[in-house]
């Protein structure tokens, strides 16, 4: 009997095929819990309808770019709010990355023959399937509230959101790794979560916040997220922020360098601490 | 002068080869010096107790994490060098459940298949074929939550053969279920070494799960006591049957690391 020692070859359409599936399982997943997409729009919009028109008053936005006259300040919030999405739905797919791996499934992961990196890639572009699916219905709702962005913006938007949807994803990735339990994630809540969205000009203008207070500014402005934002914002105008740009990409860079290290098999922490992954 | 044989090809002949594979975690020494082979449509038991290493052995031979030292070859590929064509040829069930219960059985499957590069279409009649194998076929479109025990053992081991591997690994594959499903899966197991020629390592510590004629590993203290066929242990340790021939090795190896 002749023995086939040779490997299937596994070419660009199996690769596709790999990431289609593992994007696949994420979007089916969030859409069989429907609670779960009920929460992550309802966070927003909560902040949309009820926050930003009590805040409306409150702050006074003056013109900064990218806007050309004075703005509501619902309109101001709204990228932050994209950023607010995506920031929590990273962490959700952080946690899913714990609660696969407490359960066993992480493992059907990373048995796969393609390399670990890949995986861990896909992995990412599965979250950021679903925070595209989460932003978008958001700003339809937003758009019936009196919220719309120029036409070109909603399309402009999609390369900032991918983006800045990898940076946190990677991040969340990073920190799926360092979390041993699920127990734990309430840490990454108040550690991670919080002082990411507060400190950062998602809420407010970073002007207002210098005249508030200069370290609180620098710290935002060394904050990721506020630049995630920028990107945002500038691209729901057609606009390319270039220092957000770097910076984001800069960042995605580092994150998912050390989420990639930390998955490695032979040098990660999973390896390190002797768990299955 | 002897030919110079690929690697790959001499070891052919092996769905699993493990030689001289040590492992630690921290200060602890969880394998140490570890050798085992599985020949392609043969099926050999990792007999060893709680603790014994059992679990490390296979997270390092699915390079859940690399082995330090040593090398394990899964149809002659290097796990560590070659991981792609190594992982191809290999389906492991895990001692712990590892179906995502919130999709069906088919989705579960469909998923694996993608992880191996198999395209959806493909994977749908495959899954069908795979899920009618364990007598699950009926039940694709079911939540895996639906399933009971052995149930999802089944769906487990139908997915470890999606993709037609020649090596099969499965950790503790009985644990936690009743002894008509445990003689059920095994069956079903040891039935797949005839008829498919894959080459099974069965990991467990329950004796009666040991056939006579079976090759056995005995794992102790991440060290191999014994490998070789039923008797050949009895007579070792000089017992009448299989589980004392067990127990009695265990002991004195115990005894012997006793300071």
């Amino acid at each position: 009997m002749s023995v086939e020692v040779m490997p299937r070859r596994l070419g660009f359409a199996a690769y596709l095929t790999c990431l289609g599936g593992i994007a696949w399982r994420a979007v089916l997943r969030f859409l069989h819990q429907r609670e779960r997409f009920l929460a992550a729009l309802v966070r927003p919009l909560v902040w949309l309808f009820i926050f930003a028109a009590g805040f409306r008053q409150v702050l006074g936005v003056s013109i900064i770019p990218p806007y050309q006259t004075y703005v509501l300040y619902e309109v101001f919030v709204t990228p932050g709010l994209v950023g607010m999405i995506q920031l929590f739905n990273a962490m959700q797919t952080s946690l899913s990355m714990v609660y696969d791996r407490e359960t066993g499934v992480m493992r059907t992961l990373l048995l796969s023959p393609f390399p670990r990196g890949f995986l861990l890639l896909s992995k990412l572009a599965g979250g950021v399937a679903v925070s595209l699916l989460q932003v978008y219905v958001f700003l339809l709702i937003a758009y019936f509230w009196e919220i719309e962005l120029p036409m070109v913006g909603y399309f402009a938007v999609l390369p900032a959101l991918l983006l800045s949807g990898l940076m946190l994803g990677s991040l969340a990735l990073f920190m799926s790794s360092v979390i041993k339990q699920l127990e734990n994630f309430a840490g990454v809540m108040n550690f991670i979560i919080f002082p990411m969205f507060f400190a950062s000009s998602a809420l407010y203008p970073l002007w207002r916040i210098r005249e508030a207070n200069p370290l609180l500014y620098e710290i935002c402005r060394a904050n990721p997220f506020t630049h995630a934002v920028e990107l945002i914002r500038f691209a729901m105008y057609g606009e390319v922020e270039p220092t957000s740009l770097a910076i984001v990409l800069a960042f995605t860079a580092v994150f998912l360098t050390a989420a990639i290290y930390a998955y490695n098999p032979s040098k990660g922490m999973l390896a390190r601490r002797g768990e299955p992954g | 002068m002897t030919p110079a044989v690929e690697p790959a090809a001499e070891a052919s002949a092996y769905a699993l080869q493990i030689s001289g594979v040590s492992h630690r975690f921290g200060a602890t020494l969880a394998l140490d010096n570890v050798a085992l082979a599985v020949p392609r449509g043969a099926f050999v038991v990792l007999l060893g107790p709680n603790g014994a290493g059992k679990s490390t052995l296979f997270a390092l031979a699915t390079r859940l994490y690399d082995n330090a030292s040593g090398e394990i070859r899964i149809l002659g590929h290097d796990v560590r060098r070659r991981p792609m064509a190594a992982l191809q040829n290999l389906g492991v069930v895990f001692q712990s459940r590892s179906l995502d219960s919130d999709l069906t059985l088919q989705q579960n499957l469909i998923y694996h298949a993608a992880l191996h590069g198999i395209s959806r279409r493909q994977a749908k009649s495959l899954s069908l074929r795979a899920l009618a194998k364990v007598g699950l076929a009926d039940r694709a479109r079911e939540k895996v939550r639906a399933l009971s025990g052995g149930q999802a053992r089944r769906v487990e081991i139908a997915r470890a053969l999606l993709h037609e591997p020649t090596c099969l690994l499965l950790d503790e594959a009985t644990a936690g279920l009743d002894v008509a499903s445990r003689e059920s899966v095994l069956a079903m197991v040891r039935a797949l070494v005839s008829k498919e020629a894959v080459g099974v390592l069965w990991a467990t510590h329950l004796v009666d799960e040991v056939d006579d004629d079976d090759c056995i590993v005995l794992l102790h203290k991440g060290r191999v006591l014994f490998s070789g066929p039923g008797p050949a242990l009895r007579e070792l340790a000089q017992a009448d049957t299989l589980r004392s021939a067990f127990l009695r090795l265990v002991d004195t190896s115990n005894r012997e690391a006793a300071p």
